[in-house]
Protein backbone atom coordinates (compact mmCIF):
# COMPACT_ATOMS: atom_id res chain seq x y z
CA UNK A 1 0.00 0.00 0.00
CA UNK A 2 2.57 2.62 0.66
CA UNK A 3 4.23 2.18 -2.25
CA UNK A 4 0.95 2.85 -4.15
CA UNK A 5 0.56 5.86 -2.07
CA UNK A 6 4.05 7.31 -2.72
CA UNK A 7 3.51 7.23 -6.21
CA UNK A 8 -0.24 9.23 -5.81
CA UNK A 9 0.05 12.30 -8.06
CA UNK A 10 3.09 12.02 -9.58
CA UNK A 11 2.19 11.55 -13.19
CA UNK A 12 4.64 8.72 -14.97
CA UNK A 13 5.40 10.26 -18.23
CA UNK A 14 4.67 13.65 -19.56
CA UNK A 15 4.61 11.01 -22.83
CA UNK A 16 1.83 9.60 -21.59
CA UNK A 17 1.20 9.75 -25.75
CA UNK A 18 3.71 7.60 -26.32
CA UNK A 19 3.24 4.71 -24.35
CA UNK A 20 0.57 1.63 -24.74
CA UNK A 21 -2.59 2.06 -23.74
CA UNK A 22 -2.01 -1.01 -22.02
CA UNK A 23 0.47 0.24 -20.04
CA UNK A 24 -1.35 3.27 -18.87
CA UNK A 25 -4.24 1.28 -18.17
CA UNK A 26 -2.48 -0.37 -16.06
CA UNK A 27 -0.52 2.34 -14.15
CA UNK A 28 -4.05 3.94 -13.83
CA UNK A 29 -5.12 0.59 -12.15
CA UNK A 30 -1.74 0.57 -9.83
CA UNK A 31 -1.57 4.13 -8.84
CA UNK A 32 -5.00 5.26 -8.62
CA UNK A 33 -7.07 1.81 -8.32
CA UNK A 34 -8.94 3.18 -11.69
CA UNK A 35 -11.75 0.79 -12.33
CA UNK A 36 -12.56 2.18 -15.84
CA UNK A 37 -9.01 1.53 -16.29
CA UNK A 38 -9.54 -2.01 -15.15
CA UNK A 39 -12.54 -2.69 -17.90
CA UNK A 40 -10.44 -1.52 -20.84
CA UNK A 41 -7.62 -3.92 -19.58
CA UNK A 42 -10.65 -6.65 -18.97
CA UNK A 43 -11.22 -6.01 -22.37
CA UNK A 44 -8.45 -6.67 -24.00
CA UNK A 45 -7.20 -9.02 -22.17
CA UNK A 46 -10.15 -11.25 -20.79
CA UNK A 47 -10.86 -12.67 -24.71
CA UNK A 48 -7.05 -13.30 -25.08
CA UNK A 49 -6.55 -15.21 -22.24
CA UNK A 50 -9.40 -17.10 -22.67
CA UNK A 51 -8.60 -18.27 -26.15
CA UNK A 52 -4.69 -18.65 -25.51
CA UNK A 53 -5.64 -21.18 -22.07
CA UNK A 54 -8.26 -23.40 -24.32
CA UNK A 55 -5.45 -23.84 -26.43
CA UNK A 56 -3.74 -26.61 -23.89
CA UNK A 57 -7.26 -28.28 -24.29
CA UNK A 58 -8.85 -26.31 -20.88
CA UNK A 59 -12.34 -26.58 -21.24
CA UNK A 60 -14.31 -22.85 -21.85
CA UNK A 61 -15.81 -23.12 -18.53
CA UNK A 62 -12.49 -24.31 -16.79
CA UNK A 63 -10.80 -21.83 -19.23
CA UNK A 64 -13.22 -18.54 -17.50
CA UNK A 65 -12.39 -19.33 -13.94
CA UNK A 66 -8.83 -19.29 -15.14
CA UNK A 67 -9.65 -15.69 -16.41
CA UNK A 68 -11.38 -14.81 -13.86
CA UNK A 69 -8.48 -15.76 -11.06
CA UNK A 70 -5.75 -13.73 -13.17
CA UNK A 71 -7.67 -10.65 -13.84
CA UNK A 72 -8.48 -10.54 -10.25
CA UNK A 73 -5.10 -11.39 -9.44
CA UNK A 74 -3.89 -8.41 -11.97
CA UNK A 75 -6.07 -6.46 -9.92
CA UNK A 76 -4.81 -7.33 -6.06
CA UNK A 77 -0.97 -7.43 -6.99
CA UNK A 78 -0.94 -4.32 -9.39
CA UNK A 79 1.57 -2.78 -6.68
CA UNK A 80 4.11 -5.80 -8.54
CA UNK A 81 3.84 -4.34 -12.16
CA UNK A 82 6.72 -2.57 -13.14
CA UNK A 83 6.53 -1.16 -16.40
CA UNK A 84 10.56 -0.68 -16.59
CA UNK A 85 11.09 -4.18 -16.36
CA UNK A 86 8.32 -5.73 -18.39
CA UNK A 87 5.40 -4.86 -20.51
CA UNK A 88 1.70 -5.48 -19.42
CA UNK A 89 1.40 -9.13 -21.67
CA UNK A 90 4.41 -10.29 -20.22
CA UNK A 91 3.27 -9.63 -16.67
CA UNK A 92 0.14 -11.25 -17.37
CA UNK A 93 1.58 -13.87 -19.34
CA UNK A 94 3.05 -15.14 -16.49
CA UNK A 95 0.52 -14.93 -13.63
CA UNK A 96 -1.92 -17.11 -16.14
CA UNK A 97 0.74 -19.25 -16.35
CA UNK A 98 1.34 -19.61 -12.31
CA UNK A 99 -2.46 -19.25 -12.20
CA UNK A 100 -3.49 -22.61 -14.56
CA UNK A 101 -0.78 -24.92 -13.05
CA UNK A 102 -1.71 -24.41 -9.95
CA UNK A 103 -5.34 -25.04 -10.86
CA UNK A 104 -3.93 -28.30 -13.14
CA UNK A 105 -1.65 -29.37 -11.21
CA UNK A 106 -2.94 -28.54 -7.74
CA UNK A 107 0.24 -27.76 -6.53
CA UNK A 108 1.21 -24.25 -4.97
CA UNK A 109 3.48 -23.17 -7.97
CA UNK A 110 6.75 -21.72 -6.57
CA UNK A 111 7.78 -18.08 -7.29
CA UNK A 112 10.77 -16.69 -6.75
CA UNK A 113 11.42 -13.04 -4.32
CA UNK A 114 10.14 -10.16 -5.89
CA UNK A 115 11.89 -6.83 -6.99
CA UNK A 116 11.03 -4.64 -5.00
CA UNK A 117 11.39 -0.92 -7.03
CA UNK A 118 13.65 1.10 -5.41
CA UNK A 119 11.82 3.30 -2.77
CA UNK A 120 11.17 6.97 -4.33
CA UNK A 121 12.32 6.19 -7.65
CA UNK A 122 11.55 8.39 -10.29
CA UNK A 123 9.47 6.53 -13.15
CA UNK A 124 11.88 6.61 -16.42
CA UNK A 125 9.71 7.07 -19.56
CA UNK A 126 12.91 6.73 -21.61
CA UNK A 127 13.15 2.77 -20.09
CA UNK A 128 9.75 2.10 -20.36
CA UNK A 129 9.31 3.32 -23.87
CA UNK A 130 12.62 1.08 -24.78
CA UNK A 131 11.21 -1.97 -22.75
CA UNK A 132 7.75 -1.47 -25.16
CA UNK A 133 10.02 -0.67 -28.32
CA UNK A 134 11.68 -3.94 -28.08
CA UNK A 135 8.44 -5.62 -27.41
CA UNK A 136 6.85 -4.80 -30.44
CA UNK A 137 9.47 -5.82 -32.30
CA UNK A 138 9.51 -9.32 -31.03
CA UNK A 139 5.74 -9.41 -31.58
CA UNK A 140 6.44 -8.30 -35.25
CA UNK A 141 9.15 -10.49 -35.21
CA UNK A 142 6.86 -13.63 -34.10
CA UNK A 143 4.38 -12.99 -36.39
CA UNK A 144 6.94 -13.47 -39.81
CA UNK A 145 7.35 -16.78 -38.57
CA UNK A 146 6.94 -20.00 -40.77
CA UNK A 147 3.79 -21.34 -39.24
CA UNK A 148 6.00 -25.04 -38.17
CA UNK A 149 8.30 -22.46 -36.30
CA UNK A 150 5.40 -20.83 -34.46
CA UNK A 151 3.60 -23.51 -33.44
CA UNK A 152 6.89 -24.54 -31.86
CA UNK A 153 7.46 -21.73 -29.68
CA UNK A 154 3.88 -21.59 -29.03
CA UNK A 155 3.91 -25.06 -27.52
CA UNK A 156 6.58 -24.34 -26.05
CA UNK A 157 5.18 -21.29 -23.66
CA UNK A 158 2.24 -22.78 -23.60
CA UNK A 159 4.24 -25.03 -21.23
CA UNK A 160 3.63 -28.11 -23.89
CA UNK A 161 6.93 -29.14 -24.42
CA UNK A 162 9.20 -30.76 -21.71
CA UNK A 163 12.55 -28.88 -20.54
CA UNK A 164 13.95 -31.80 -22.70
CA UNK A 165 11.89 -30.95 -25.40
CA UNK A 166 12.71 -27.42 -25.45
CA UNK A 167 16.68 -28.03 -25.28
CA UNK A 168 16.49 -30.08 -28.23
CA UNK A 169 14.21 -28.82 -30.44
CA UNK A 170 16.59 -26.35 -32.53
CA UNK A 171 15.65 -22.78 -33.41
CA UNK A 172 13.83 -21.95 -30.50
CA UNK A 173 14.94 -18.23 -29.55
CA UNK A 174 17.54 -19.57 -26.43
CA UNK A 175 20.77 -18.30 -25.36
CA UNK A 176 22.65 -16.02 -23.07
CA UNK A 177 21.18 -12.86 -22.47
CA UNK A 178 22.58 -9.50 -21.18
CA UNK A 179 21.99 -7.39 -18.44
CA UNK A 180 19.28 -5.94 -19.18
CA UNK A 181 15.92 -6.89 -20.72
CA UNK A 182 15.80 -4.68 -23.81
CA UNK A 183 19.28 -6.27 -24.70
CA UNK A 184 17.69 -9.48 -24.06
CA UNK A 185 14.60 -8.59 -25.75
CA UNK A 186 16.87 -7.43 -28.70
CA UNK A 187 19.07 -10.76 -28.90
CA UNK A 188 15.60 -12.88 -28.76
CA UNK A 189 14.79 -11.07 -31.90
CA UNK A 190 17.34 -11.36 -33.47
CA UNK A 191 17.36 -14.99 -32.92
CA UNK A 192 13.65 -15.55 -34.14
CA UNK A 193 14.96 -13.63 -37.23
CA UNK A 194 17.55 -16.27 -37.46
CA UNK A 195 14.82 -18.76 -38.10
CA UNK A 196 13.31 -17.63 -41.17
CA UNK A 197 16.42 -18.29 -42.78
CA UNK B 1 29.22 -11.68 -1.99
CA UNK B 2 31.54 -13.29 -5.29
CA UNK B 3 29.89 -13.10 -8.44
CA UNK B 4 27.05 -15.76 -9.29
CA UNK B 5 29.50 -17.18 -12.34
CA UNK B 6 27.13 -20.94 -12.66
CA UNK B 7 23.42 -19.93 -13.92
CA UNK B 8 20.23 -21.48 -15.51
CA UNK B 9 19.69 -22.71 -19.12
CA UNK B 10 17.91 -21.02 -20.73
CA UNK B 11 15.94 -23.99 -22.04
CA UNK B 12 14.99 -24.39 -18.21
CA UNK B 13 14.22 -21.17 -17.73
CA UNK B 14 11.62 -20.73 -20.62
CA UNK B 15 10.05 -24.42 -19.39
CA UNK B 16 10.43 -22.70 -15.95
CA UNK B 17 8.47 -19.69 -17.11
CA UNK B 18 5.87 -21.84 -19.43
CA UNK B 19 5.37 -23.80 -16.47
CA UNK B 20 6.21 -27.18 -17.81
CA UNK B 21 9.63 -27.76 -15.13
CA UNK B 22 8.31 -30.83 -12.51
CA UNK B 23 7.75 -29.27 -8.91
CA UNK B 24 11.28 -30.07 -7.67
CA UNK B 25 13.35 -28.28 -10.45
CA UNK B 26 11.35 -25.29 -10.14
CA UNK B 27 11.76 -24.70 -6.39
CA UNK B 28 15.12 -24.75 -7.83
CA UNK B 29 15.13 -21.97 -10.75
CA UNK B 30 12.95 -19.92 -8.48
CA UNK B 31 15.12 -20.14 -5.69
CA UNK B 32 18.11 -19.68 -8.24
CA UNK B 33 16.37 -16.29 -9.79
CA UNK B 34 15.36 -15.17 -6.70
CA UNK B 35 19.81 -14.57 -6.35
CA UNK B 36 20.70 -14.06 -9.79
CA UNK B 37 19.76 -10.82 -11.67
CA UNK B 38 21.39 -11.79 -14.45
CA UNK B 39 18.83 -15.26 -14.89
CA UNK B 40 15.35 -13.00 -13.90
CA UNK B 41 16.12 -10.90 -17.05
CA UNK B 42 16.81 -14.00 -19.06
CA UNK B 43 13.38 -14.97 -17.38
CA UNK B 44 11.96 -11.91 -17.99
CA UNK B 45 12.45 -12.19 -21.70
CA UNK B 46 11.01 -15.37 -21.75
CA UNK B 47 7.68 -13.57 -20.18
CA UNK B 48 7.97 -11.52 -22.98
CA UNK B 49 7.98 -13.51 -25.72
CA UNK B 50 5.29 -15.66 -23.76
CA UNK B 51 3.28 -12.10 -23.23
CA UNK B 52 3.56 -11.54 -27.48
CA UNK B 53 2.23 -14.68 -27.99
CA UNK B 54 -0.68 -14.34 -25.56
CA UNK B 55 -1.16 -10.87 -26.99
CA UNK B 56 -1.47 -11.68 -30.67
CA UNK B 57 -3.62 -14.65 -29.66
CA UNK B 58 -7.41 -14.58 -31.36
CA UNK B 59 -9.46 -14.03 -28.47
CA UNK B 60 -12.83 -16.06 -27.66
CA UNK B 61 -15.84 -13.90 -26.25
CA UNK B 62 -16.16 -14.75 -22.48
CA UNK B 63 -19.43 -14.92 -21.19
CA UNK B 64 -21.94 -11.96 -20.40
CA UNK B 65 -21.65 -11.07 -16.74
CA UNK B 66 -18.35 -11.94 -16.37
CA UNK B 67 -16.97 -8.79 -15.77
CA UNK B 68 -19.56 -7.35 -13.70
CA UNK B 69 -18.88 -10.29 -11.48
CA UNK B 70 -15.36 -9.68 -11.04
CA UNK B 71 -15.58 -5.80 -10.52
CA UNK B 72 -18.10 -6.67 -7.93
CA UNK B 73 -15.61 -8.70 -6.40
CA UNK B 74 -12.92 -5.85 -6.65
CA UNK B 75 -13.40 -4.36 -3.44
CA UNK B 76 -13.64 -8.16 -1.31
CA UNK B 77 -10.43 -8.53 0.63
CA UNK B 78 -8.01 -10.79 -0.77
CA UNK B 79 -7.97 -14.10 1.03
CA UNK B 80 -5.82 -14.16 3.75
CA UNK B 81 -2.84 -16.19 2.04
CA UNK B 82 0.21 -16.99 3.76
CA UNK B 83 3.28 -14.70 1.90
CA UNK B 84 6.16 -15.84 2.20
CA UNK B 85 9.48 -13.83 1.62
CA UNK B 86 13.51 -14.47 2.56
CA UNK B 87 14.16 -15.48 5.97
CA UNK B 88 18.42 -15.08 6.38
CA UNK B 89 20.39 -17.38 3.58
CA UNK B 90 16.65 -18.93 2.40
CA UNK B 91 14.99 -17.44 -0.77
CA UNK B 92 11.15 -17.30 -0.69
CA UNK B 93 10.73 -20.50 -2.32
CA UNK B 94 12.59 -22.32 0.20
CA UNK B 95 10.59 -20.34 2.96
CA UNK B 96 7.59 -21.49 1.48
CA UNK B 97 8.73 -24.89 1.37
CA UNK B 98 9.48 -24.77 4.67
CA UNK B 99 6.20 -23.19 5.64
CA UNK B 100 8.27 -20.33 7.67
CA UNK B 101 9.70 -22.50 9.87
CA UNK B 102 13.07 -23.69 10.38
CA UNK B 103 14.63 -26.44 8.63
CA UNK B 104 14.15 -29.92 10.53
CA UNK B 105 17.82 -31.56 10.10
CA UNK B 106 18.44 -35.31 10.43
CA UNK B 107 21.95 -36.29 10.49
CA UNK B 108 23.54 -38.40 8.09
CA UNK B 109 26.92 -39.22 10.06
CA UNK B 110 29.88 -37.05 9.34
CA UNK B 111 28.73 -33.54 10.61
CA UNK B 112 26.44 -33.94 6.65
CA UNK B 113 22.86 -33.01 7.85
CA UNK B 114 19.64 -32.92 5.27
CA UNK B 115 16.13 -31.40 5.28
CA UNK B 116 13.48 -32.70 3.08
CA UNK B 117 11.16 -29.78 1.72
CA UNK B 118 9.31 -32.17 -0.61
CA UNK B 119 9.07 -35.51 -2.52
CA UNK B 120 7.08 -37.23 -5.07
CA UNK B 121 7.73 -40.13 -7.27
CA UNK B 122 8.87 -37.58 -9.88
CA UNK B 123 11.48 -36.30 -7.57
CA UNK B 124 13.02 -34.34 -4.47
CA UNK B 125 14.25 -30.91 -2.83
CA UNK B 126 16.00 -31.09 -0.05
CA UNK B 127 18.15 -28.73 2.20
CA UNK B 128 22.13 -30.27 2.59
CA UNK B 129 24.26 -29.02 5.42
CA UNK B 130 27.85 -30.29 5.04
CA UNK B 131 30.72 -28.98 7.77
CA UNK B 132 33.48 -27.13 5.92
CA UNK B 133 36.16 -29.29 4.11
CA UNK B 134 33.29 -32.31 4.46
CA UNK B 135 32.83 -34.37 1.49
CA UNK B 136 29.45 -34.91 0.60
CA UNK B 137 29.71 -38.98 -0.43
CA UNK B 138 30.71 -40.12 -3.65
CA UNK B 139 27.78 -40.09 -5.86
CA UNK B 140 26.23 -40.50 -9.33
CA UNK B 141 22.76 -39.05 -10.27
CA UNK B 142 19.84 -40.79 -12.11
CA UNK B 143 18.15 -37.86 -14.15
CA UNK B 144 19.60 -34.46 -13.33
CA UNK B 145 20.32 -33.41 -10.18
CA UNK B 146 20.04 -29.28 -9.47
CA UNK B 147 22.60 -27.68 -5.96
CA UNK B 148 22.21 -24.19 -5.65
CA UNK B 149 24.76 -22.41 -2.81
CA UNK B 150 22.78 -20.82 -0.18
CA UNK B 151 25.65 -20.83 2.72
CA UNK B 152 29.66 -21.22 2.29
CA UNK B 153 30.86 -22.96 -0.89
CA UNK B 154 31.73 -26.12 -2.45
CA UNK B 155 34.11 -27.52 -5.14
CA UNK B 156 34.11 -30.54 -7.07
CA UNK B 157 35.71 -31.76 -10.44
CA UNK B 158 33.76 -29.07 -12.52
CA UNK B 159 35.01 -25.99 -10.66
CA UNK B 160 34.44 -23.86 -7.53
CA UNK B 161 30.41 -23.28 -6.15
CA UNK B 162 29.48 -19.84 -4.52
CA UNK B 163 26.38 -18.36 -2.78
CA UNK B 164 23.60 -18.22 -5.40
CA UNK B 165 25.89 -20.71 -8.25
CA UNK B 166 23.74 -23.29 -9.08
CA UNK B 167 25.49 -26.93 -10.19
CA UNK B 168 23.37 -28.86 -12.85
CA UNK B 169 24.59 -32.34 -13.50
CA UNK B 170 23.26 -34.81 -15.57
CA UNK B 171 23.73 -38.86 -15.11
CA UNK B 172 27.01 -38.30 -16.70
CA UNK B 173 28.93 -36.92 -14.23
CA UNK B 174 30.38 -39.07 -11.42
CA UNK B 175 31.23 -36.07 -9.09
CA UNK B 176 32.66 -35.65 -5.49
CA UNK B 177 32.10 -32.29 -4.15
CA UNK B 178 33.42 -30.75 -1.17
CA UNK B 179 32.32 -28.27 0.98
CA UNK B 180 35.38 -25.39 1.37
CA UNK B 181 36.92 -24.60 4.10
CA UNK B 182 35.07 -22.43 6.59
CA UNK B 183 31.70 -21.71 7.51
CA UNK B 184 29.73 -25.16 6.29
CA UNK B 185 28.20 -25.48 3.30
CA UNK B 186 24.29 -25.28 2.66
CA UNK B 187 22.41 -25.88 -0.45
CA UNK B 188 19.34 -26.74 -1.68
CA UNK B 189 19.10 -29.95 -3.50
CA UNK B 190 16.58 -31.07 -6.19
CA UNK B 191 16.81 -34.14 -7.72
CA UNK B 192 14.64 -36.26 -9.97
CA UNK B 193 15.37 -39.58 -8.59
CA UNK B 194 17.06 -40.66 -5.67
CA UNK B 195 20.92 -40.18 -5.47
CA UNK B 196 23.09 -43.25 -6.36
CA UNK B 197 25.73 -43.09 -3.77
CA UNK B 198 28.73 -45.47 -4.66
CA UNK B 199 30.38 -46.38 -1.54
CA UNK B 200 28.66 -49.35 -0.12
CA UNK B 201 27.25 -48.19 3.39
CA UNK B 202 25.83 -45.11 1.94
CA UNK B 203 23.75 -47.00 -0.51
CA UNK B 204 22.87 -49.47 2.26
CA UNK B 205 21.68 -46.38 4.24
CA UNK B 206 20.03 -44.88 1.68
CA UNK B 207 16.66 -46.17 1.91
CA UNK B 208 16.73 -45.14 5.51
CA UNK B 209 17.77 -41.45 5.17
CA UNK B 210 15.94 -41.17 1.88
CA UNK B 211 18.66 -39.20 -0.13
Amino acid sequence: MAAMRRREGKPVSQKKTEISEQTVWMLAIRDNRDRAAFCALFDHFAPRLKGFIMRTGCSAHQAEEIVQDVMLTVWRKAAMFDPHRAQVSAWIYQIARNRHIDVVRKENRPVPDELAEDPGSEPDASQILAVEQEAGKLKQALSSLKPEQREIIEKAYLGELTHQEISTQTGLPLGTIKSRIRLGLERLRHELKGMRE
Amino acid sequence: MTAITHHIPDAMLAAYSAGSLPHHFAVAVASHVSLCPTCRVTLEAHQSVGGALLDATDGVAVSDGMKADLLAQLDAPAPNIAQYTRQGIYPRPVVEALKGQEPKWKTLGMGVRQSILSESKQGSVRLLYIPGGQAVPDHGHNGIEMTLVLQGSFSDETGQFDVGDIEIANEDLDHTPIADEGEPCICLAATDAPLRFNAFMPRLLQPIFRI
